[in-house]
């Protein structure tokens, strides 16, 4: 099963590390990762692969959240299947 | 595949939109619980209601995670329950406190089902049954109460309506302690839907199968939002836009309600389309009126601007779910919407243009609080109308009007929460007992006889 990992908020440093440090904490794997700086901005989404995650989605989901919290970024993690029911026919 | 722009899309539609599942409803069927005494029955059901829901807060709190998309309200209906107490009808609010319990002790926001189908005629034990609504609203805390007064295939039951008047401000008067909340958990329906995800007037149909998990979407805050993108637009293009985004919302909806099925091992009712508006500010359905072009709600155009809201809402979202039911329609409750409030504390918006704006969506006179001397026949003739306007245009209508025990116009009353607050609106002071105390039927329209 894999899930959309979003993470929002004012440019700085080590925000990458931090997640993908997480991620691998758990036995998520990165398949895609795509980032945009729109001047302070910072939005990067990732696609991760939890068929072998330590953990259930709507516990890391909570991890995720509460990550976002500490290194004061917003980041989700959610199903796949959202983005696909609300932005595909 | 999605795209990162869609990704963030919705994030934002959560985040700044207040884009929600408004409600995981739990359809349970009591007719198993029937038996010989209240007591047995009662027990029975609450049994049954705690083990069948047990799992309903935990699903809807996981799915909320894995999504990513608040689920506002857990919520279950049942079988009306004048059905399943007709033998003992005076000891139903035993049946109505055991229902009461099992939604304290599921953690769930509402039940709803303390109801009456008495849209032709009144049995003797619905009757009975009835006039026990307002003390069984007092005495607890999560009860739901409807009560069917008409259809479009039976005419309007007028002698019910006339009972309802009196409940609405029995109810009032035993909660006058907390404004009137009693009356707040109390409809009178017109075409009642059998898969209703909504309080205060969701129960479990008879015609539907023994536990069925219904969703109501919401989201009139993305709505508003898509429409501020395009400012200029002509109705045509802005209806364009309405429909597009119900399309996504409701495409949210039906993942999480086939989802929510599974996991309670309940079968899938239906997704509610109704956009349902919250006392938050940025959750209005009157606000999104106000971004097509109105000064404010409740002025000339209003009625007009509903009806495209209304009908774009639907044709998104009919093609977005396999099964839509219930409601389904933009709600209009004076006290949950802050565009409503402000336009009825301003007097831009009174009762007859709200009674003109229920012809075009639904539901109907919704959450009203009205000078607590306002006399039961005339909130009888109140619900008469609306049953008339639900009656001939074939669509279900409802009321649901609080007359605020010692309080007038001007003042306001104040349930908190998702009831927010309302300031009181006057009514005609004429009076209608004449025409509500001839009793019998408003019989079925012409247009009624379609076999």
């Amino acid at each position: 099963m894999r899930a959309v990992v979003t993470v929002t908020g004012k440019d700085k440093k080590g925000i990458i590390s931090k997640i993908s440090a997480f991620l691998s904490e758990k036995n998520a794997n990165i398949e895609d990762i795509s980032q945009t700086i729109l001047g302070e901005y910072f939005a990067m989404i990732m696609l991760v692969d939890l068929s072998e995650a330590t953990e259930e989605l709507s516990a890391l989901a909570k991890e995720c959240s509460e990550l976002g919290k500490k290194i004061g970024m917003s980041v989700y993690m959610q199903h796949e299947d959202i983005f696909n029911a609300m932005h595909n026919v | 595949m999605f795209t990162k722009f869609d990704v963030l899309e919705t994030i934002d539609m959560v985040e700044k939109e207040h884009l929600d599942i408004r409600t995981i409803t739990m359809g349970i069927s009591l007719f198993p619980c029937i038996r010989d005494t209240a007591e047995d029955t009662a027990q029975r059901v609450y049994d049954l209601v705690c083990r069948r829901a047990e799992k309903i807060v935990k699903t809807a709190e996981d799915l909320s995670r894995e999504y990513g998309i608040p689920i506002v309200n857990k919520r279950v209906s049942v079988t009306p329950v004048s059905l399943i107490s007709a033998a003992f009808p005076e000891e139903a609010p035993l049946i109505g406190r055991a229902l009461d319990r099992a939604a304290d002790a599921l953690g769930i926001d509402f039940l709803g089902g303390y109801s009456a189908l008495v849209h032709k005629s009144t049995a003797d034990y619905e009757r009975k049954f009835i006039r026990t609504i307002p003390e069984v609203l007092a005495s607890t805390g999560r009860l739901c109460a409807s009560v069917n007064v008409g259809s479009t295939r039976s005419g309007i039951n007028m002698n019910a309506v006339k009972m309802m008047g009196e409940a609405f401000k029995r109810s009032a008067a035993l909660t006058a302690d907390k404004d009137g909340l009693g009356a707040a958990k109390l409809v009178a329906f017109c075409n009642a839907v059998e898969d209703n995800p909504f309080m205060a007037g969701a129960f479990h149909g008879a015609g539907e199968a023994d536990v069925v998990v219904n969703v109501g979407v919401s989201g009139p805050g993305v709505v508003k939002h898509a429409l501020e993108q395009i400012p200029d637009a002509d109705l045509t293009e802005a209806a364009e836009m309405i429909k597009r985004t119900a399309f996504k919302i409701t495409r949210a909806g039906q993942l999480i309600a086939k989802e929510a099925a599974r996991r309670l091992d309940a079968e899938f009712g239906i997704v509610d389309l109704s956009l349902a508006p919250t006392p938050a500010r940025g959750d209005s359905v009157a606000q999104i009126l106000e971004e097509l072009g109105l000064e404010q709600v409740g002025g000339h155009g209003t009625t007009a601007a509903l009806a495209l809201l209304n009908d774009a809402v639907k044709k998104g979202g009919v093609m977005a779910s396999s099964r839509v039911g219930g409601l389904s329609g933009a709600f209009i409750p004076v006290s949950e919407d802050i565009g409503m409030i402000e336009a009825a504390e301003k007097g831009e918006i009174n009762i007859d243009k709200l009674e003109a704006m229920t012809c075009v969506c639904s539901v109907g006179l919704d959450m009203i609080a009205i000078p607590g001397d306002t006399p039961a026949t005339t909130i009888a003739a109140m619900i008469a109308d609306e049953a008339a306007i639900g009656m001939i245009n074939q669509k279900t209508t409802a009321v649901r009007i609080i007359p605020a025990p010692g309080k007038g116009v001007g003042e306001q009353v104040n349930f908190g929460g998702l009831l927010g607050r309302a300031p009181i609106l006057p009514v005609h002071t004429t009076d209608s007992s004449r025409f509500v105390l001839r009793g019998g039927n408003i019989p079925a329209p012409i247009h009624s006889f379609k076999n």
